[in-house]
């Protein structure tokens, strides 16, 4: 009984990880439609920034606090420098432009940083005073910084005039600007946060797969299918999911004969099937186009 | 000068022209309503304010051109635009649809103090004020649409078509609060309407709009005595 409890709660940790990037990535879906395929090479080249500020001797904390909010200033850069001009564009070119950004993220930190797997360490070291047989200390620490994230964003969508503003762009443009928001900027300010929320999951994720420009290739896919499970209308749903996917995924690999070898399988058969049978997702509403 | 002032006014739905050069001006306090009928371009009139729509010509708010401004800029100067469908925030509750129309202010007193103005304005809003404005009723919606624009302490309002899809009681409910509004407030309003009776009765003014061309303007009396105006637009 103890491994159930052990491999469900790893599965919690991972799963909060999957929640950071899949909320990041139905951030941006509500307020463009689209899905930002580059959101994990995003997180990835945060961890990196995180990492070399490391490198210059800076305290973990301090440099995981330090590449969030660079990202979050770097989404906010990268929306208008990039996502703007082809906001008009048809959804090929704009999902081509996704995939550009995901490649030129991936190659440059290559480029920099090169393609081997570095250590990284954990926000919540061995001795931060948090002992189980159940749990390790970095597990524990990113459960509960997850859950700590997810309620602030909450917090902030729910009751300020900015995060009520944000809600307003994403589900009806055309009246937002009627009552004088600046849409355009409300995008902009929706890559930043979602960048900074992926940086998160990215310097949560890195102590446990290793640094590397091809770490969140993986995750990224996980992400998506925590993210259609929960619903893409609904970012508490898509937190959900990610923890869902994040349980599930470790049952499958100690439960399943063979499931070890079949994690990115399950995967990729879950996006199938909701897809196929829900495509709401479990917390979702139904979206019904007029046309 | 006039308060608002449009001269020789073209709008395009890409290569469409809609709107073929059309003029008109509305005194401060004042109400003026543009009457016509389906495709006239009443609607796009308001959105060309607005900077919804591209366009040429001249428009001028308070002596200051709005044509090169972006939408949010131009409410910033204190023109709300009730938008065709209402423009309900339906996943947000009413009080936070209230919230929105005070966006551009900054004062949290005067915001809460004006939210309170508009549910005596609309009781029933007020009633109402945690649910999802989606679940509304037209009428309701449109109620929460003007106390938006309320919201906005407005210099102006554009309103397009507030009687559409109403029923007669409710539509005589929403034209009586316009005009304690008017009484109260000051604010001057351009209406558009297909239901030229109700709102010629609350008009000082009025143009009448054919497929994208002025045909007649005048004080609303006189446009509604004119007898080819009767026989199309008021059906008597």
């Amino acid at each position: 009984m103890d491994l159930f409890f052990q491999l469900t709660l790893a599965g919690l940790a991972i799963g909060s990880v999957y929640a950071c990037v899949a909320l990041a990535v139905v951030m941006i879906y509500q307020a463009t439609d689209h899905f930002n395929f580059a959101q994990g090479e995003m997180a990835m080249f945060s961890t990196f920034i995180a990492f070399t500020f490391l490198t210059f001797g800076a305290p973990v904390w301090l440099a995981a606090v330090g590449a969030i909010t660079l990202s979050f200033i770097a989404g906010l850069i990268i929306e208008r420098v990039v996502i703007k001009p082809v906001e008009n564009a048809p959804i090929l070119n704009q999902i081509i432009v996704f995939i550009g950004l995901l490649m030129i993220l991936n190659n440059v930190a290559g480029w920099i940083w090169e393609f081997t797997i570095k250590p990284f360490p954990s926000l919540f070291p061995a001795d931060w005073g948090f002992h189980s047989d159940l749990i390790g200390p970095h597990h524990i620490g990113v459960i509960g910084l997850t859950l700590i994230v997810l309620l602030a964003i909450y917090l902030f969508f729910r009751f300020t005039r900015v995060g009520l503003a944000m809600r307003a762009a994403a589900a009806n443009p055309d009246s937002a600007r009627l009552v004088g928001v600046s849409v355009s900027w409300m995008l902009a300010l929706g890559w930043g946060l979602a960048a900074g929320v992926g940086a998160i999951g990215g310097i949560l994720v890195a102590p446990i797969v290793y640094l590397d420009p091809n770490m969140m290739s993986g995750v990224l896919l996980y992400a998506f299918a925590g993210a259609l499970l929960g619903g893409v209308s609904s970012p508490f749903g898509a937190a959900m999911g990610g923890l869902i996917i994040g349980v599930l995924e470790n049952w499958v690999g100690q439960y399943v004969p063979g499931g070890s070898e079949l994690k990115l399988t399950f995967a990729l058969a879950i996006i199938v099937i909701v897809l196929l049978f829900k495509p709401a997702g479990i917390f979702g509403r139904v979206v019904v186009k007029r046309v | 000068m006039a308060f608002l002032e449009v001269k020789g006014l073209k709008a395009y739905y890409r290569q469409v022209e809609a709107l073929h050069g059309i003029s008109f001006e509305l005194e401060e306090g004042g109400i003026t309503t543009i009457l016509g009928a389906n495709g006239a371009g009443k609607t796009t009139t308001l959105r060309a304010i607005c900077r919804m729509v591209r366009t040429e010509g001249e428009i001028r708010f308070d002596g200051k051109d709005l044509t090169g401004m972006a939408t949010e800029n131009v409410v910033r100067l204190g023109i709300a635009h009730i938008p065709e469908g209402r423009g309900t925030f339906v996943r947000q509750s009413v009080e936070e649809n209230l919230q929105l129309g005070g966006y551009t202010r900054k004062n949290k007193r005067e915001i809460a103090e004006d939210i309170e103005r508009v549910y005596d304005y609309f009781p029933r809003l007020r009633e109402r004020q945690k649910q999802q404005a989606g679940t509304l009723s037209g009428g309701e919606q449109q109620m929460l649409a003007i106390g938006r624009a309320l919201m906005l302490r407005p210099r102006l309002m554009l309103l397009d078509e507030p009687s559409f899809g109403l029923a007669p009681l409710i539509i005589q409910e929403i034209y009586q609060i316009m005009r304690r509004i008017r009484e109260a407030e000051g604010t001057s309003m351009l209406l558009v309407e297909q239901n030229a009776n109700i709102a010629l009765n609350l008009a000082d003014h009025a143009y009448l709009l054919e497929t994208g061309d002025v045909v007649m303007s005048g004080e609303s009396h006189i446009i509604r005595d004119d007898e080819n105006v009767r026989k199309s637009y008021l059906g008597y």
